[in-house]
Formats: structure tokens, sequence, C-alpha cells
């Protein structure tokens, strides 16, 4: 038995140095990018038609956390609070919603190119909020309409869920997901989803195209605090939940049997991915439309830097994914100001080309 | 408490069925702790096929598997995973985890109530027990097929050990351990099975070569066609007329004069066609 000898001591010891390592380059990239998020956040609170100095939106936040009345007087107080704040913290949440939607469903379907945006959950997602919109006025009666803010997510995450369990279903024989199968049969989604909605549009009055080509393109821009109460029960319940899941993906990354054989419980842990991730997609479509490549963008690059480990993967891609967003909103403010760009022209600016980068970059993108 | 005579894990008139085929009839098979069983059998004789169903990875059509005592499906995964562990015959990965990180999957679940440099030794002492340890830093892809299997060996070496601390008995299901390793590692695999099942684990593998099949076993099962239809003791349960019958080949077995084991001559075959 030659190689069950004791480790040699000096391999040992390098793997002991080697994680330690690991391990603090893990922590300090949760610090840094949790700093760095708060400070973007005070910065793009300050941005916008009337600029607002970050010590002053530091100040005013002070205030109201610590109830100090006296100093919430002026506009800038009422800027800040009624239209900024909620605007920031939806991109914030949304952004994290996609970023830890795309790494949940990469992670699921155990491929480096599933995004809901790619493979038509989002399509999916906007087919079911198009139908609210323009058939909702025809149908929905009495107290129902009352309620947009909460009809509209749920009909969004009823579109993602039908998306994703039909996506799986097509892609999953006998266990074992085919990537192909789920790439085509997403564009195939998509495609489907795009003409229905399109159909939606062509059958629907100006003040609904209205609505609709907003969803189609993204923006941050209807952001409130009602909105935000609809959505953040939603993506929070994701956020709060991903850490249950890490292990059970790190263990699916071997295969679904192997995962079975570690103890995972596979099936729960692929039911609450899927029922997870319509829940934020339909989430974050509904209150900011079609947001593409965020999903896809951000989990590459935090495992291109720290590794593929969800345990650090998940936490990253949120405040990843949330600085990505809200950084895309200051752009889209600024840039064509006082107009705003939709932030999805944004966010596809900045994806695409990047993906594209990626491919070329590292050859090994597509090899699983 | 445990009755370490009394076998580990039990299948009884096992069967199972896909597309209309009979892959597995009527196999009752007993796993002991402390004793080593090669399943040999050509391709297709649903030795893979049996290992799932004693693994609980896919539901028998008929049959009954008890572990530990219990009924197989009353047993939730994670108590699953403290009683037997499992290296499969194709493990792809799909995104680059490094190897330290490939065998730590083998404590991260049933060791949670470890410490964490108690873990850290598992797995230290795994991956040198598997011969991988200075390997620890690299991407698992840019491994060889060889490398890549004895890593997995260490992830199961891993589980083992921390599901020891839970189950005080074990099975070990290997499905083709070494059909990419050199001849040097895969005889230093087999040692480490043997070994580990005189320390009181059940180990099953399925094994190809004939050879290594009656060196290494102490109880050895013959599948042909979804049935078992030989086991025992390996030099009893080998001869001429099964190897025509099962395999297929005209040879005869010869036996080695030291420890008096059977083996095989594919030698003979060349020379017969020749004459």
């Amino acid at each position: 038995m030659t190689l069950a000898a004791p480790a040699p001591s000096v391999a040992a010891t390098t793997l002991t140095t080697l994680m330690a390592g690991r391990r603090r380059i893990g922590l300090l990239a949760v610090v840094g990018l949790s700093l760095a998020c708060l400070l973007l956040t005070i910065v793009a609170i300050g941005q916008g038609a009337i600029a607002i100095a970050p010590g002053r939106v530091a100040e005013i936040l002070m205030a109201k956390l610590t109830g100090d009345d006296a100093l919430l007087q002026g506009r800038d107080v009422l800027v800040v609070l009624n239209i900024r704040v909620p605007r920031v913290l939806l991109g914030l949440l949304v952004g994290a919603g996609l970023a830890v939607s795309g790494a949940l469903m990469q992670g699921l379907f155990r491929n480096p190119l599933a995004d809901p945006g790619l493979v038509g959950v989002s399509a999916g997602a906007g087919l079911a909020a198009a139908a609210t919109i323009v058939l909702g006025d025809r149908f929905l009666t009495g107290t129902l309409m009352k309620l947009p803010f909460a009809v509209l997510p749920v009909g969004a995450f009823c579109g993602g869920l039908v998306s994703t369990l039909a996506l799986y279903l097509i892609a999953t024989r006998g266990g074992r997901t085919s990537v192909a199968t789920m790439l085509l049969a997403g564009v195939a989604l998509g495609a489907l989803s795009g003409a229905l909605t399109g159909l939606l549009a062509f059958i629907s009055d100006d003040r609904q195209l209205r609505d609709l080509t907003f969803w189609s393109l993204g923006s941050l821009g209807g952001a409130s605090w009602t909105k935000l109460s609809a959505v953040a029960p939603i993506v929070l319940p994701l956020l709060l939940l991903m850490p249950l899941l890490a292990r059970g993906l790190n263990g699916l990354m071997l295969g679904e049997a192997e995962a079975y054989h570690l103890g995972i419980p596979v099936q729960r842990i692929k039911a609450l991915t899927i029922v997870l991730v319509a829940l934020a997609v339909g989430a974050s479509v509904a209150s900011a439309g079609l947001i593409g490549f965020v999903g896809i963008v951000v989990p590459h690059l935090i495992r291109l830097s720290v590794g593929p480990d969800h345990r650090l993967l998940l936490p990253l891609s949120a405040l990843g994914g949330a600085m990505l967003l809200v950084g895309a909103d200051i752009v889209s403010r600024l840039i064509v100001a006082p107009a705003e760009l939709p932030i999805g022209i944004v966010t596809a600016t900045i994806g695409a080309p990047f993906f594209l980068w990626l491919l070329l970059r590292r050859t090994s993108v597509l090899d699983v | 408490m445990s009755d370490t005579a009394s076998p580990i894990l039990s299948g009884r008139e096992l069967s199972f069925v896909a597309g209309g085929r009979r892959l597995v009839s009527d196999a009752t098979l007993d796993l002991t702790c402390g004793t080593t069983t090669i399943l040999i059998g050509p391709n297709g004789a649903g030795k893979s096929t049996l290992l799932k169903l004693l693994t609980g990875e896919i539901k028998p059509a008929g049959g009954r598997i008890d572990i530990a005592g219990e009924a197989l499906p009353a047993v939730p995964a994670w108590r699953l995973a403290c009683l037997r562990a499992v290296m499969a015959q194709h493990a792809r990965l799909a995104f680059p985890f490094s190897v330290y990180e490939v065998a730590s999957l083998g404590v991260d679940g049933i060791g949670r109530a470890l410490t964490r440099q108690r873990r850290e030794a598992i797995v230290a002492d795994s991956l040198a027990a598997a011969g991988v340890i200075d390997l620890a830093g690299r991407r698992y892809q840019t491994l060889s097929g060889g490398e890549q299997q004895r890593v997995q060996f260490a992830r199961v070496l891993c589980q083992l050990e921390a599901g020891r601390s839970i189950a005080e008995r074990q099975v070990l299901f290997l499905d083709e351990p070494i059909a990419s390793l050199d001849l040097c590692h895969q005889l230093s695999l087999l040692d480490m099975a043997r070994n580990i099942a005189a320390r009181g684990v059940a180990v099953l593998v399925v094994l190809h070569d004939l050879n290594l099949a009656v060196t290494y076993a102490d109880h050895l099962v013959v599948m042909d066609q979804g049935r078992i239809i030989a086991q025992g003791a390996p030099a009893r349960t080998l001869d001429d007329a099964l190897l025509r019958q099962v395999f297929k080949v005209d040879l005869s077995l010869s036996r080695a004069p030291a420890p008096g084991l059977p083996f095989l001559l594919p030698q003979q075959h060349r020379s017969r066609s020749a004459a």
C-alpha cells in the first residue's frame, strides 16, 4: 500500500496555506464588494436632475434612520426620500435578483450559458406581464384592478415559472439535462413568447402600447415605495434562502446521481431553485421590464475571480448584480440628461461585448 | 449493538426494467462488512444497473433492499450518504472547481458537524492516500482521465471518513474504478479498497479484469444477461465452462502455484486461433 503513506508534510502544509489564502480572498471580496456597493448606492442617490453631494445624501439618510426630523427639511430631502431612494433600492434588488437567478440557473443546468434572459424565462415572464397589461383591463374587474402592483408581479411570476418548468421538462430526459436541447428549446420558447407578446401589442390601445414598450426595454424610472413593497417580499426570500442552496448546487456540479450519493436532497434543491428563479425573474420583469445580460455577465466575472464555489458565488453575484444595475442606472440617467435611456439598452451595450470578449478569451466557456 | 456477521446490505430478488428490457432480474446479493465483493460479467450484463439499484440511485421494479436493517427507500438521502459512498464510472464537472474543492464535496454535506480543522485533515489525508495531494490546487478539468479518477476516489474516501463519525457500518461502491488507471495505480487503488474492507467496510467493486477480480475478491459475483449466475469464493466460482458460457472465450484457467488462485492467459486465445 504505497500510496496510503502519511501525507508528505510539505504538500500538506502548502495545502493548508493555499486554503487559508483562498478563504482570505473570499472574505476580502465579500467585504470589499459590500463597501463598494454601499458607496455606489450613496453616489447613485445623489445623481439626477438635481445633483446632491454624497455627504448630504449620507446626512439625510442618517437623519431619517435616527428619526432626527429637524434635519429633514428642504426640497433635496423630498427628492432623496421619495424618488431617489426607492429607485436605487429597486435597482439593488432587481440587479441582485437577476444576477443570483443567473447563477442559480447555471448551477441547476450545469452550464455557464443558462441565463433567464437567454433561455426564454424573462420572455415568458414578459409575456405574462404583457397579458396582464393588455387583457387585464378587459377581464379583471372590481377589487383586483385596484391592485395593479400585486397582479403584475404574480402574473409575471407565473409566466416565469411556466417557462422555467417547460424548459426543464423539455431538456431533461432520465435525469440528464441536455445542454443543446435546453438552449434550442429556450430560443424556441423565447420566440414563441415574443410572438405572443407582439400579438398582444397588436391588439392593445395607445396607453397599453406605451406600457408595453416600457416593459420591453426595461427601466427603473417608475420606482416608488409601493412598487418596492411589491418587489421586496419576492426578491428578499431568494437572497435569504440562497445560502441553503449553495452546498446542494456545489454537489450538483458532479451530476444528479453523484449529488444524491453525497446526501443532497436533489429533487428539493431543484424545485426550490426553479421556484426562486421564477419568483425573482417575475418580480424584476414586472417592476423593471426586460433587463438582459446581468444574469450571465456577473456570475461569470465572479467565477473568473474567486472560483465556482456557490457559497461565495451566490452572495458575490448578488452584490455584483446590484452594483451593475445601479451603475447602469446612473449611466442611463446621465448620458442623455435630462432624458433617460432605458436601462436595458445600457446593460446590453455593456453586457453583449463583454460576453463576446469572454467567449474569445476563454475557449473553455462552452466546454462542459 | 450491531451484529457484524449479518450483512449490512442485502438485495432480495431484485429486478429492473427499462424501455421494455429486463436489465436485472431476480438478483439476490448480500454485502457483508469486512468483505470485498467483486462483480464481473460481460458488457451489458447489468453490473452497473445492479450497483445503481443497491446504492438507491434507481428504484427496483421488484424485490427488496435493506441497508443496516432498514428498507432502503425509507432511509433519507443524508443518512444514506453516511452509510455508503459511491464512485461512479464517469464523473464530469460543469465548472472549473479545483481538485481540493472536488475532494471536499465528500465532507461538505455529511461532515457539517465536524470542526473545520477535522474536515481539512480528512481532505488532506484522502488526497494523500489517492496520490493526488500535489494536484490539490489544479483545476479538475486540466487533469488526465486517470488523475480525475483518483480525485474522485479521494472524494469517496472523504465521504467514508466523514460518514464514519455517524454510521458505524458502511458500504463502499466502486464502479470500474480502475478503468483509466495505469498498472501501478490500479493495484494501489485495489489495495486501498481491500484495506478499507479490512477496517470493517463492505466493499463492492465492478471490474472487467478477471485476473485482478480473482486476486482481490473475497466474494466473486458473476452476472450475465441481467442474472447473477454464480457467486462465491473466487477459486470455486470460476471454471472453464462458465468462461465459455458467459464471456464467450474459449480459454482454460490455470492455477497460480503460491496462492492457488485461478488465472487466465489471454495469449492462449491467440495461439488457438493461429492453430
